[in-house]
């Protein structure tokens, strides 16, 4: 077993393990510290012994006796025994139960904590990537395009407040659950959108994230069902994620979706995402955006090929999202519909006037979407030029090269 | 856990209030008070005179230094406030939204120290 799987399985793992390890233990610091002095004796013994059969269970178990063993300790330094660290050895006593649903739950718990709307939008999905998701630090850092660090350092302090601000590790209760949950579905979204095209590096996917924020959205679809919201995200993930292995050649190259060989996109997560879009657009009450995006998700998954899908439609269905929840996404995504339908001048338009009302100020797909307009236009200079600032503009590398290839085919 | 819900609200748009405003307030502030009395959450609580009547204390060198009024000049000013019992941050935050002055100024929640 090398290094590199083991580091793997470690990802793979930390959220769950850790989420039990909190309610074990009573005390989010202390697991995690208990969790990485596991990793320690696992990097230490697996590659030398055989694997365990179950590797999380073997983590979960060997981090409650670490912790076990620092709250022994802190009580011998300590004459009075608090009743928390009391409380927290009792229950670390108890063999933690491999059944599906308390694990379930103990995720759930870990991700409204880290989604507390007590912290900034940022220090949320920052959380969540670190401790559900499993990420490192530096990842995390990379993530938010901000030095180690800086990361660390929030990412010490936003635990801090969990414990000094007695944030509770827990489902909220029935009557504050929908607010509570549209802040979850937000950053479920982003991790998902860090998975599907990621910020930086050398990889264009990250499908373990993207999994991990399907795998959640199921979970909490599961917890609460009959919510469009939910079922609307989940349907908008797998129809995208159904296209992943369509998206980049072996080689690691991006294949943009006129160009996508739909007999490798994924038919069971199509037929799933569109049976969900279905019930979820069934729900009544007003449009709801997640159930809107994934109707259009799933007008492309339908078509045949690239010319023949419903554009009309899709640019409608934007105009609807502009109305509910406008954003510089939108709004570039309903241009691109746009070119489809009534030709890329108008869509350059629409772009234009936007950029003029400074609405898509230091977005960084704006010159992306603009260089490929103006291509079509046959304005061969211009699109160099936006080619050029869209290069400049990304810091993932398969967009570079595909940029690359652009201004290779438009010629000198 | 302790919490200390700090109430913010403008002096100037409360300096503005007739006859009728002021005993509405007050009503809902008793209110208020009287049900997390009854539901045990209540430590203490107390509105503040203006801040025109407040000191400022600092002592540099030894010396005592007063200036008149606040520390800062800000947009909201402290009210008064209540020590509260309560579970979790959770229940403070719920606490908190049912302080009349949430409605017009705002609410600081701070988890009150525990030494050891």
């Amino acid at each position: 077993m090398t290094s590199a799987e083991i580091e793997k399985i470690f990802r793979d793992e930390t959220g769950r393990a850790l989420a039990t390890l909190i309610r074990l233990v009573g005390d989010f610091d202390l697991a995690e510290d208990a969790l990485q002095e596991a990793f320690a004796a696992a990097l230490e013994r697996w590659p030398r012994t055989e694997m365990p059969a179950n590797p999380r269970a073997w983590l979960v178990s060997v981090a409650r006796n670490k912790a076990i063993d620092r709250i022994r300790r802190q009580i011998a330094f300590r004459e009075k025994q608090p009743e928390l660290t009391h409380e927290a050895l009792l229950d670390a006593e108890i063999v933690p139960e491999e059944n599906g649903a308390a694990l379930d739950d103990d995720m759930l718990r870990l991700i409204f904590t880290c989604c507390h709307p007590s912290f900034a939008a940022e220090v949320q999905v920052a959380l969540t990537l670190r401790t559900v998701c499993g990420l490192t630090t530096a990842q995390v850092a990379r993530a938010f395009l901000v030095g180690e660090e800086a990361m660390a350092q929030r990412l010490v302090r936003a635990k801090q407040k969990i414990r000094l601000a007695g944030i509770p590790y827990e489902v909220p209760e029935r009557e504050a659950l929908g607010l509570r949950l549209r802040g979850v579905l937000a950053v479920i979204y982003l991790v998902f959108t860090e998975g599907y095209v990621a910020t930086s590096g050398e990889a264009l996917m990250r499908p373990d994230l993207a999994r991990e924020a399907i795998r959640l959205a199921r979970l909490l679809d599961a917890l609460m069902p009959g919510r469009r919201e939910v079922k609307g995200l989940l349907a908008l993930m797998l129809l995208h994620d159904a296209r992943r292995a369509g998206r980049q050649t072996e080689g690691g190259e991006i294949v943009l979706l006129e160009e996508q060989d739909r007999a490798l996109w994924d038919q069971a997560q199509i037929t799933e995402g569109l049976r969900l879009v279905e019930e979820a657009l069934q729900l009544p009450g007003r449009p709801e955006a997640y159930a809107v995006q994934a109707a259009i998700a799933a007008l492309h998954a339908r078509a045949p090929n690239f010319q023949d899908t419903d554009w009309k439609q899709i640019a409608g269905l934007y105009e609807v999202l502009l109305r509910i929840s406008p954003s510089a996404v939108i709004e570039l995504n309903h241009a691109a519909a746009v070119s489809m339908v009534d030709g890329p001048a108008r869509a350059l338009d629409l772009i234009d006037a936007l950029q003029a009302r400074g609405g898509l100020d230091g977005y960084e797909l704006l010159p992306a979407v603009r260089a490929d307009l103006l291509r079509r236009l046959g304005r061969d200079r211009a699109a160099r030029e936006a080619y050029l600032a869209a290069s400049a503009a990304t810091q993932l590398e398969p967009l570079r090269r595909l940029y690359a290839r652009r201004l290779a085919e438009l010629g000198p | 856990m302790q919490y200390l819900l700090m109430i913010y609200r403008s002096e100037s748009e409360f300096f503005k209030l007739n006859d009728a405003g002021l005993a509405k307030l007050s009503a809902d502030y008793g209110a208020f008070t009287q049900s997390i009395i009854q539901s045990g959450h209540f430590k203490a609580g107390d509105g503040l005179q203006p801040t025109t009547t407040a000191t400022t204390v600092r002592v540099r060198d030894g010396k005592i230094l007063t200036t008149d009024g606040p520390f800062a000049e800000t947009r909201e000013q402290l009210a008064g406030y209540y020590l509260v019992d309560a579970k979790d941050l959770d229940a403070a935050i719920e606490m908190a939204s049912r302080i009349p002055g949430a409605k017009d100024g705002s609410v600081e929640i701070r988890p009150v120290m525990i030494y050891k």
